[in-house]
């Protein structure tokens, strides 16, 4: 298919704007723009055809199966679509005076109360923008609680599970901690053993993701808590596995002080080929303090509004309040379900369960125990056997118009297939993508290089990763675009994991 | 549940065949004393209908800028955005997939992101973009961090001028990034090139902002090459709605050009989710934040997309990492690639040529001093209405007009001071309507 610039026809346009007959200022010479940007140049038509044709080669959940472990790709409700688009939450302007912004911050307030209740803690910002920046408030919470208690300077360590997302490690970076990782024991908790020689006076924190990124709920949580509160130290919960626990567990109850939401995940914001995302925090009373500004606030019964005054805040991590369309979603989103969100996550929970008895008796189980709302298996045994990896396994689930799951994380799982199903893909749909599964395990060993092959039915067949980042071809390039179809391929396939 | 499918048969079926007797047991791991033993404490459940209603309800306690006559800009802008940005947008496949991993299924988005790329690199003239940021205040913190990684230094400058969220946002950022922060004053609304000169020895990066926070144009050559001569990463923050008149950052010697993309193709929509933009040089693409699109070929050698340069990412560097952005705006960078393909070069010219021409006819109708009347401006302007700005703001809004953002609130000595925005949806009935009631 021909990138848009190459359909490009000088003097075409889709645009008319109203016509301006009032002279335009003079621009100082040395400020003007005399080269105009190669912008693409169509009319509607050609452009309306163009982006039609985008989304037909795109796989999303309105397309298909989508059980990309660790992302929660659930059903978006199109009601939601309906209510972001209202003119009241669509057109309105952040510095709209607070008066004539109360709808949206009082939308504000009550997504702040459902989360903080979710959450089994008080305090919420919803500023952060995604996870990632949800986990780096949190640890810029941290620093400003240590450097109010006058232990800035020896709280350094931020203990962090082998398992963990690698956003938890580089925010650990940007926050200007250091990383300090603890093992996992035999059954795929924290080793606690391991874990209590790595916690004292230096360390400032736990990042844990509970249930972990092999869809297991911690049993020895309580143990872990008391470990970091006996040392002073803080906890924080990467929300990124919330779909399994809501009404059933709640981190502020198993110890942790801050917690990060992912709105996208849990909540069903759209994750739009890569996002927005949303990544509100929810924190203990002793980090409220600390809070990003503004804060939301209720005033009496009827009027809310934006509170900067908190001279302990660590500032702003985001412009104005936050992602505000992602919190009507959201908030649409969880009032369909009410109390009901307990019944959310025990069918995510079961819809992996399921699929996980059907399957591990083909693909090896490194931890034999029920998941939560996730699992992990590995080909290391199609590997050994038959020379088939996992990504041979994700690229024939192609095949059968399946998203893979994520492969090759967590790494401490050789061969991973993490599949997480969500709570709202029917029983046949487990059924169909099981027997897939079982299908391409026996044709590993009977038909190996279909699957080498795969996949079959797509626009394009596995693509040289290593020639694009060689190359480092990442915009068009017009008269001087390089054909790398006549560039020899590398001949290398690189299997980096891949997923949340 | 109307997004749930399971039947009661379905889950005795799924249950029998995981071995369990109740849904209940699938939680056995979970410690007695971690558990929830009572009900969430929210409200009952809505049907779609009531939900309707009530989100409704809630947008209608607001005033938007379909129900008042708003000249509010300061970083957020009414402009126009066309049908074909929401046509697109609603295509469920790109509403509801995720971050391309798995190229084969993802050619459409990934091809997307890549043409997004490159008209980030043709507004700005650079060489590299990534697939998109937080937003207008994040890509700057992202820009200090890779500054700071370049150059070795501690320090970062930003211009005074320089929207205040982003210095706030960079200021939160940079204990973590053990950066300091140094602010340079603005002299009659724009950042003085010597003063910026002196302040930027030693400085990993400086920051200004392309037209300014008051709407002014800064010297922008002369703040780049007072950058580049210190050893100093200069760095564009700039409107795209701007770069069809205004040249390109990398014309003038930039290394890195950031910006708010909301104005090209998104809605207002109370301050997000929009899209950050960030471009580069190419000697800075391996320290670059964030996904990044890359063309290659298949085994059969046709073109194809896919994510490159990963070994800068999260997912595999991990404390190394050049960020720790995972989710990004993709969709709303899709949608500032629809807009700007609507518009066209052409297009662009004008839509910035009318925004100028309207503030200059405001400038003239308002006849009011102006608070830097040296300046040429862009699409805002800053006036002094002689009475403290929020009282021109109410009374002017029990008309139905917003006349603009009172200064005052970031800027001492400004305490009259409005900032206002015009855009190509403004009409010079408009403008004349508000002239009327700041004179009033």
């Amino acid at each position: 298919m021909k990138l848009i610039y190459e359909r490009s026809q000088e003097g075409r346009r889709a645009s008319s704007l109203p016509p301006n007959d009032l002279p335009v200022p003079e621009i100082p010479e040395e400020l003007r723009r005399d080269r105009p940007p190669r912008l693409p140049e169509l009319a509607e038509p050609e452009l309306v055809r163009h982006f039609t044709k985008i989304s037909t080669r795109t796989f999303g959940i309105d397309t298909g199966f989508y059980p990309l472990g660790s992302c929660t790709m659930k059903h978006n409700p199109r009601v939601n679509e309906r209510v972001v688009n209202l003119p009241g939450f669509r057109d309105l302007h952040p510095l709209q005076e607070e008066e004539g912004s109360q709808g949206a911050l009082e939308l504000m307030w009550r997504l702040q109360e459902i989360l903080a209740e979710v959450a089994g803690l008080p305090a919420v910002s919803l500023q952060p923008a995604a996870g990632s920046q949800g986990e780096l408030t949190g640890l810029m919470l941290m620093r400003a609680y240590f450097a109010d208690r006058g232990e800035a300077e020896t709280r350094r360590k931020i203990v962090i599970p082998d398992t963990a997302h690698g956003t938890n490690p580089a925010s650990v970076t940007m926050g200007g901690y250091e990383v300090t990782p603890v093992k996992t024991d035999p059954r795929g908790n924290i080793d606690v053993e391991d874990l209590r020689t790595k916690v004292d006076e230096g360390t400032a924190g736990l990042m844990l993701t509970n249930p972990s990124t092999l869809g297991l709920f911690d049993e020895s949580i309580e143990q872990i808590t008391r470990i970091f509160h006996e040392a002073g130290a803080l906890m924080y919960y990467d929300g990124a596995n919330l779909n399994a626990v809501c009404g059933i567990s709640r981190p502020g109850d198993m110890g942790f002080d801050i917690v990060h939401f992912n709105l996208h995940k849990t909540f069903s914001q759209p994750h739009g080929g890569g996002g927005p995302g949303g990544g509100p925090i929810a924190v203990r009373e002793r980090l409220e303090p600390f809070l990003p500004v503004p804060a939301i606030v209720r005033d009496g019964e009827e009027a809310f509004r934006l509170d900067y005054d908190r001279p302990k805040t660590i500032g702003k991590v985001r412009g104005f309040c936050g992602p505000f369309g992602v919190f009507v979603r959201s908030y649409a989103y969880i009032r369909a379900y009410g109390p009901g969100l307990r019944e959310m996550s025990e069918v995510a929970v079961l819809n992996a369960n399921y699929m996980l008895a059907r399957l591990k008796d083909a693909y090896e189980l490194p931890f034999d125990r029920l998941c939560m709302h996730e699992f992990v298996l590995s080909a290391r045994g199609l590997k050994r056997e038959h020379g088939i990896t996992a990504l041979d396994v994700a690229k024939r689930l192609m095949d059968y118009d399946f998203h893979p799951p994520t492969i090759y994380f967590p790494l401490v799982v050789p061969e991973a297939l993490m599949i997480e199903p969500t709570e709202t893909e029917a029983k046949e749909t487990l059924d169909e993508f099981v027997d897939a599964m079982l299908e391409i395990a026996r044709d590993a060993a009977e038909r190996p290089e279909l699957l080498k092959e795969a996949p079959h039915n797509r626009p394009v067949g596995r693509v040289d990763e290593v020639k694009a980042a060689k190359r480092a071809v990442v915009r068009y390039l017009f008269e001087d675009h390089p054909d790398l179809s006549k560039e020899p391929a590398s001949g290398r396939e690189l299997e980096v994991q891949k997923g949340a | 549940m109307s997004f749930l499918s399971l039947t009661e048969r379905d889950r005795e079926e799924m249950l029998a065949t995981i071995g369990v007797d109740s849904i209940e047991e699938l939680f056995r791991d979970i410690p007695e004393g971690v558990r929830f033993d009572r009900e969430l404490d929210l409200e009952p459940a809505l049907s779609e209908q009531e939900i309707v209603a009530h989100l409704e309800e809630l947008a209608a306690k607001n005033v938007d800028t379909g129900r008042e006559l708003s000249f509010l800009g300061a970083g957020i802008y009414d402009h126009y955005v066309p049908a074909v940005v929401d046509t697109v947008l609603s295509r469920g496949e790109l509403l509801t997939a995720y971050t391309p991993y798995q190229p084969e299924m993802s050619q459409g988005v990934l091809q997307a992101i890549f043409e997004y790329q490159t008209a980030v690199c043709e507004l700005t003239g650079m060489d590299v973009s990534n697939a998109s940021g937080y937003d207008g205040t994040t890509v700057a913190a992202d820009a200090c961090y890779v500054a700071k990684h370049v150059t070795g230094r501690s320090r970062v400058v930003v211009a005074e001028t320089l929207n205040p969220q982003v210095r706030q946002v960079v200021k939160t950022y940079a204990p973590g990034f053990g950066l300091e922060v140094v602010e340079v004053p603005h002299r009659g609304g724009v950042t003085d090139p010597d003063e910026l000169a002196a302040a930027a020895r030693d400085a990993a990066c400086v920051i200004f902002q392309q037209p300014n926070f008051f709407g002014c144009l800064e010297p922008a050559p002369d703040l780049a090459a007072a950058a580049n001569d210190a050893g100093a990463l200069p760095v564009a923050h700039v409107d795209p709605v701007s770069l069809g008149v205004l040249e390109a950052p990398g014309a003038y010697g930039c290394a890195l050009a950031i910006g708010e993309g909301q104005a090209a193709g998104n809605y207002q929509s109370y301050g997000g989710p929009h899209y950050g933009f960030m471009a580069a040089r190419s000697d800075y693409v391996r320290r670059m934040p964030g996904r990044i699109v890359g063309e290659t070929t298949d085994v059969e050698g046709r073109r194809a997309y896919v994510l490159t340069l990963q070994t800068r990412e999260q997912h595999i560097r991990r404390e190394k990492a050049t960020s720790n952005i995972t989710t990004n705006q993709t969709l709303l960078a899709l949608a500032g690639l629809v807009h700007l393909s609507w518009l066209g070069p052409q297009g662009l010219k004008e839509q910035g040529e009318t925004c100028m021409a309207l503030a200059a006819y405001a400038k003239e109708r308002l006849d009011l001093p102006l608070a830097f009347p040296d300046q040429t401006t862009f699409k805002e302007f800053a006036i002094r209405v002689g009475r403290p700005a929020e009282d021109a703001i109410r009374a002017a809004r029990e008309q139905g007009v917003h006349p603009g953002y009172a200064l005052k609130r970031d800027y001492a000595g400004m305490e009259d001071a409005l900032l206002v925005c015009v855009t190509e949806k403004r009409t010079r009935s408009d403008i004349d309507r508000l002239a009327e009631m700041l004179a009033a």
